[in-house]
């Protein structure tokens, strides 16, 4: 699989850092009191255009932490995880029993709001950085992002059971995917993160959020918007389908007819 | 080399599919199938969504039932007028097919059910056939005459009122039985996604008795049509059909017909039939496994509306 490297992150960043330095050693020098951190992340180009050529892609963002501690970034104490959320849909999963032998539809659960795709990266093993509790807080990873039940008030049991199911069923899809290390310190401030886009990455609009820690504790979440979208004959394929479908199908069929009869004219063995 | 396409919206390899095309071409030219029994279960193995795949698959098979049918014009093997009345029946039925589709749908079981009837059809169709080919290639060795047509032999439905001369084929029947056919096949393609080929071919051997040369011709022409008119209610109803994925299957699938239909011209009536029944009983045989089988996992994700 050819993987295309998008670059979408900027310097941006950059010049608040630069420019923080200075005050922060004065600020350091009036009062021990230090400016709180701040993450930042800037794209580039608000928009990803999928081509026929297609087959997914490493998206690359960069970003910076404001008035890092130096002492802490030394010794490591800063971690960085970055998200890409897809568009949210209604959907429903099913568990399958067996019935005179045969495997059916049995029981489902019907979930709202449910991100279509979900990547994460992280500076190390997401155990390593905070504990499960601040990832429930925060909805953060694929193994703790909340997904809502439509029936809230059903069997906590099962509504569990479901969930995991759910993850479970993405995760394996390729759909959600935890990329750890694949969030880079390139300098004490600087940072890279590589995330995997899919070759089924849903189109619409893609949320891409920044959360740092320091020393296991959560200090700031930043983010950003990002469109995926079709190029322009596959943009154009997939409106006529749902704009004019009547014509499309007509089309359809006739390019059907044209091809089996040039093929034909071609092939012709008699 | 990926593609992506666009109603599907995923990317695939481009030569998976022209190999899938030609395949599955190459035996639609060699028995007079249009191959959407082959084609559906082929694409959603490889991760198309079903429905897609049952519309797509429709469309691609306009293509190599159009080209087979303009080589058995050619040689005049296509008895038209049995087509059209076949085809009279064949709109009724898959109107109806697609109102029992989308009531399947709600209920969440429509996997089921297709896979349920894909099984007990393509199971009974093989399985007669197969037993009926062997025999029949049986007699052909101990030197006897083929049994399958012979003039004063036929039943009570071919007795009914309305009769109708069909000269291409030698028959002088009632519209009734051909009607009905017409009807039932085209309410199981409308469920299934298929021309129904897999059906017709052996339902005009046995039941109407057509010439087996005439059948092929015919059964092509008229799953022309049938598969013509899913594409449109499947693209005006649920834009489910993926012209960048049915082209790409088509290409494919023209070439293979070609030479699938040069092949068929080679073999004996009877060991067509044969061939043709073992594929249709291995497609059930893998489906009615998948059915028993445990699944990889135990849970599906389904969108709200049960596609």
């Amino acid at each position: 699989m050819r993987r295309a490297a998008l670059l979408v992150g900027m310097m941006l960043a950059f010049a608040p850092a630069l420019c923080a330095a200075p005050l922060q050693a004065l600020a350091q020098q009036d009062a021990p009191e230090q400016l709180p951190e701040n993450i930042q992340i800037g794209l580039s180009t608000n928009r990803v255009t999928i081509t026929s050529d297609f087959s997914g892609a490493d998206l690359t963002i960069f970003g910076a932490i404001d008035n890092a501690d130096p002492q802490i970034s030394r010794q490591g104490g800063y971690d960085v995880i970055v998200v890409l959320e897809g568009p949210a849909q209604p959907l429903v999963i099913w568990r399958r029993a067996r019935i005179l032998g045969v495997w059916v539809n049995a029981q489902s659960q019907s979930f709202v709001n449910v991100p279509l795709s979900y990547s994460v990266a992280t500076t190390r093993a997401p155990q390593d950085i905070t504990n499960p509790d601040s990832y429930k807080r925060l909805s953060l990873g694929p193994a703790y992002i909340y997904l809502q039940p439509e029936d809230r008030a059903g069997d906590a049991a099962t509504i569990a059971e479901f969930t995991a199911a759910l993850r479970e069923r993405k995760l394996a899809v390729g759909l959600y995917s935890e990329n750890i290390g694949g969030v880079q310190f390139l300098s004490q401030t600087l940072f890279r993160a590589t995330l995997n886009l899919p070759p089924n990455v849903p189109v619409g609009t893609h949320k891409a959020r920044a959360f740092l820690f320091r020393n296991g504790e959560f200090m700031k979440e930043t983010s950003s918007s990002l469109a995926i979208v079709k190029a322009g004959f596959e943009q154009t394929v997939y409106r006529t389908a749902h704009e004019q479908s009547f014509l499309y199908g007509l089309f359809a069929v006739a390019i059907a007819m044209l091809t089996g009869w040039m093929g034909r004219l071609i092939f012709r063995k008699d | 080399m990926g593609i992506y396409l666009p109603i599907a919206e995923m990317s695939v390899n481009i030569f998976v599919l022209l190999a899938m095309g030609a395949a599955v071409g190459f035996l639609s030219g060699m028995f007079g199938v249009g191959g959407g029994f082959l084609i559906t279960p082929l694409l959603i193995f490889y991760n198309i969504p079903p429905a897609i795949a049952v519309a797509t698959g429709a469309n691609q098979v306009i293509a190599s039932s159009f080209s087979g049918t303009l080589a058995h014009l050619k040689r005049g093997t296509v008895d038209i007028k049995l087509g059209l009345v076949l085809l009279a029946g064949g709109v009724v039925g898959s109107s109806i097919g697609a109102y029992v589709f989308a009531i399947l749908r709600s209920f969440g079981q429509l996997d089921l059910a297709i896979s349920l009837l894909y099984v007990v059809f393509l199971g009974t169709v093989g399985g007669l056939m197969l037993i009926e080919s062997l025999n029949a290639i049986r007699q052909a060795r101990a030197g006897g005459t083929p049994a399958l047509k012979k003039s004063g032999q036929h039943n009570w439905i071919l007795r009914l009122p309305l009769k109708m001369r069909f000269r291409a084929s030698k028959l002088f029947v009632s519209v009734i039985p051909v009607l009905g056919l017409g009807a039932g096949i085209g309410f199981l393609a409308a469920i299934m996604g298929v021309g129904g080929g897999f059906i017709m071919v052996p339902a005009l051997i046995y039941l109407l008795k057509v010439p087996t040369n005439v059948v092929i011709g015919t059964s092509l022409f008229h799953i022309m049509f049938t598969t013509a008119y899913t594409t449109l209610v499947q693209s005006t109803l649920n834009q489910t059909v993926d012209i960048v994925l049915a082209f790409l299957l088509m290409v494919g699938g023209v070439a293979g017909a070609q030479y699938g239909a040069k092949m068929g011209q080679r073999l004996r009536g009877d060991q067509l039939r044969a061939l043709l029944a073992a594929l249709v009983l291995a497609v059930a045989l893998r489906l009615a496994f998948d059915m028993f089988a445990a699944p990889g996992s135990a849970y599906l994700i389904a969108s709200p509306d049960g596609s």
